[in-house]
């Protein structure tokens, strides 16, 4: 990439937008979904008793069946959410620097 | 090309639609022959179909970008489907089925541990591999780092994945095409190994995406059908399903819960980091990334990777329990009725009930399915391992960037030759040896070797390459060695009394990676070298082009 390319982008305050919002987000999500999961794996580790518990008195599906399978759903759907942001204002911003700088 | 799949799909569903009527009631004898004869002729059909593909993208491999990356031209969704094609490998669908049917609910810890790393590639890296890269990991590595020294380094780590990975593969492949068609263990491997050389040196990243394709569509929809014929016998109640597999399982209700692969919690929050952080540095899977256009198409191809994956886990959880009831109260599919073993081994679970939802020619459609699944996988895993050995260290570690294309394209049909028969000889060496471990050792690397370096160089402003070329290795050899002294191979694979491993942790993940972590960062800010201020200078030159795709590698059009 030419020098004056890097200092134009640089100085684009879109840029600073896009920088922001994106690695503020992306680590937001990366959290969520370690959360999730470690919290998940934590429970599995000390709180089997939770899990085993029955989810209706006349049930013999546990607890720990249903929120296994929350567990797989919300990577996708956390994957989906960054999908839609990142196609809508990601995406809106980079295109505005790019008609800017070149 | 069109055709091709589309005849694996029309196939798939004549043969759920014609299965349908013919299940239920005693299926009788097994007619070994019968079996055998559909296996092979539904495996016949895919290879003539796989090769189809092959010369059809032969014709349209010219350049290194064809080869290595299908021209960059591969859609979101197309590339979704391949990744979910090299994510559900034969251990999965098998492994995982097993785990469920031996210990029920612990099966489905590990397939959420083998999900969960997929959001994870999308938010951190995804785009960024994209935007940076070429052919492979190593090329963003090495954007502003130091080439020659880290080119090696990665190209280490990435070897050493792929060659785990790889014999894994093989074994497995051997013994499951030993137990389905009936053919000799050495021939297996050597089919695999000529097919996988075959259809990597001709058709290059083109024919592997699609032959992942088709045997991701032919994998889902076995699976599918599998999972609506077990609820379909319980009238599509788990209540029902789960009540029965609790009456027959011995380990009754303990099943639902779970039970000891989870002894301790630092094994599994570190076993989880294997998975998790593993997935974001196979080098089979990063360079997938290299195929679609930009990083809109990438960001694509996790988000359907992900549902695609998600959905399979899902099912093979219901396969496990369906295993449970169906295969392991059925005396047809027991070795030893008394200790409950099953015919041909711990991984059988998926294939005999594949029998017992569909009789013999849905048998032979998830035999034949099984083996497409190792043909694709390992094909995806020698294409990465040849890309290693030809454009990073050939071309620019051994050529330091001068060498021509043609020569280079010439490297990695040799190297794709040379890693086949390499695997062919490990396949065969391993035939009788526990190789379980190696797919969780390979993760191990990747999560400790080329997940922290490529991370640290896509977001660290003051990684150096001292410190990415030190801690690489720090995390590649602390992975190896964490491993070899730990209990899975110390004890169960060079056979020292139980209680002598070194160190008691079967996944030693968070030792590893943290040392990776720690002696990048370390050997970083210590580093007062001038390459060291060059490396940190062309950080931000290197960010607004991840952030912005500004700069990136196209797409070429055919």
């Amino acid at each position: 990439m030419q020098p004056d390319m890097v200092s134009k982008v640089k100085q684009h305050p879109k840029y600073r937008e896009l920088l922001a919002k994106r690695t503020v987000f992306s680590w937001i999500l990366t959290f969520v979904m370690c959360a999730i999961y470690y919290g998940f794996i934590l429970l599995v580790a000390f709180r089997k008793d939770v899990l085993k518990t029955p989810i209706a008195d006349n049930s013999i599906i546990t607890i720990g069946i249903p929120l296994g399978v929350l567990v797989i759903l919300s990577a996708f759907i956390l994957t989906g959410i960054y999908t839609w942001r990142a196609n809508g204002t990601f995406d809106d911003l980079t295109r505005e620097i790019k008609k800017d700088v070149q | 090309m069109r055709n091709i799949t589309l005849f694996g799909l029309i196939t798939a569903l004549l043969l759920s639609v014609s299965t349908v009527f013919g299940a239920g009631g005693d299926l009788g004898q097994v007619q070994k022959q019968g079996v055998n004869l559909s296996a092979i002729l539904m495996f016949l059909v895919f290879v003539g179909g796989t090769l189809g593909i092959t010369y059809w993208a032969a014709k349209r491999t010219k350049t290194a970008k064809d080869f290595y990356t299908a021209g960059g031209g591969i859609t979101g969704f197309q590339n979704g489907l391949a990744i979910a094609g090299d994510f559900m490998s034969a251990a999965s669908f098998l492994g995982f089925s097993a785990m469920v049917y031996n210990k029920g609910y612990d099966g489905l810890i590990f397939s959420i541990s083998g999900l969960v790393g997929w959001p994870i590639v999308m938010f951190l890296m995804a785009e960024q591999l994209r935007n940076l890269g070429k052919y492979t990991f190593a090329d963003v590595v090495t954007y502003r780092l130091e080439p020659t020294p880290i080119r090696s380094m990665a190209a280490c780590g990435s070897l050493v994945t792929v060659l785990l990975y790889l014999i894994a593969q093989m074994v497995g492949a051997g013994q499951l095409i030993q137990l389905l068609f009936g053919l000799e263990y050495w021939i297996a491997v050597v089919l695999v190994g000529v097919l996988m050389i075959l259809y990597v040196t001709f058709g290059g990243m083109l024919a592997t995406t699609w032959v992942q394709i088709t045997k991701a569509v032919l994998l889902l929809s076995g699976a599918t059908f599998m999972a609506f014929m077990v609820m379909y016998k319980y009238g599509f109640s788990f209540e029902a399903l789960f009540t029965q597999a609790t009456v027959v399982h011995k380990d009754k209700l303990a099943i639902l819960a779970p039970g000891g692969l989870v002894s301790d919690p630092l094994s599994t929050i570190s076993m989880g980091l294997g998975w998790m952080f593993g997935t974001a540095g196979l080098p089979h899977i990063l360079m997938r990334f290299f195929t679609v256009s930009d990083a809109k198409e990438a960001r694509k191809s996790v988000l359907y990777a992900t549902g695609f994956i998600g959905y399979f886990y899902l099912l093979i959880f219901v396969i496990g329990f369906g295993a449970i009831v169906m295969v392991s109260t059925n005396p047809e599919y027991l070795a030893d009725a008394a200790k409950g073993t099953l015919k041909g081994g711990g991984n059988m679970p998926a294939v005999h009930l594949a029998h017992a939802v569909g009789g013999d020619i849905f048998l032979g459609f998830i035999s034949a399915v099984a083996f497409a699944t190792i043909l694709a996988v390992v094909s995806g895993l020698t294409l990465a391992g040849a890309t290693s050995v030809s454009h990073d260290l050939y071309a620019n570690v051994f050529r330091r960037g001068r060498a021509n294309e043609a020569d280079e394209m010439k490297v990695s049909k040799y190297a794709t030759f040379a890693l086949g028969i390499l695997a062919i000889i490990l396949g065969i060496q391993f035939e009788k040896q526990n190789v379980g471990f190696m797919v969780f050792l390979a993760f191990n690397v990747a999560a400790s070797a080329n997940f922290p370096v490529l991370l640290l160089s896509v977001y660290w402003s003051k990684l150096t390459t001292r410190g990415a070329f030190i801690g690489g290795f720090v995390g590649l050899i602390s992975a190896v060695a964490l491993m070899i002294i730990g209990p899975t191979i110390w004890e169960e694979t060079l056979g020292f009394p139980k209680g002598s491993a070194l160190i008691q942790y079967k996944y030693p993940t968070i030792f590893s990676m943290t040392l990776g972590f720690v002696a990048i960062w370390f050997f970083s800010i210590t580093d007062k070298s001038a390459r060291a201020q060059v490396d940190k200078d062309a950080f931000e030159a290197q960010n607004i082009r991840c952030q912005t795709g500004i700069g990136a590698e196209g797409a070429v059009s055919h």
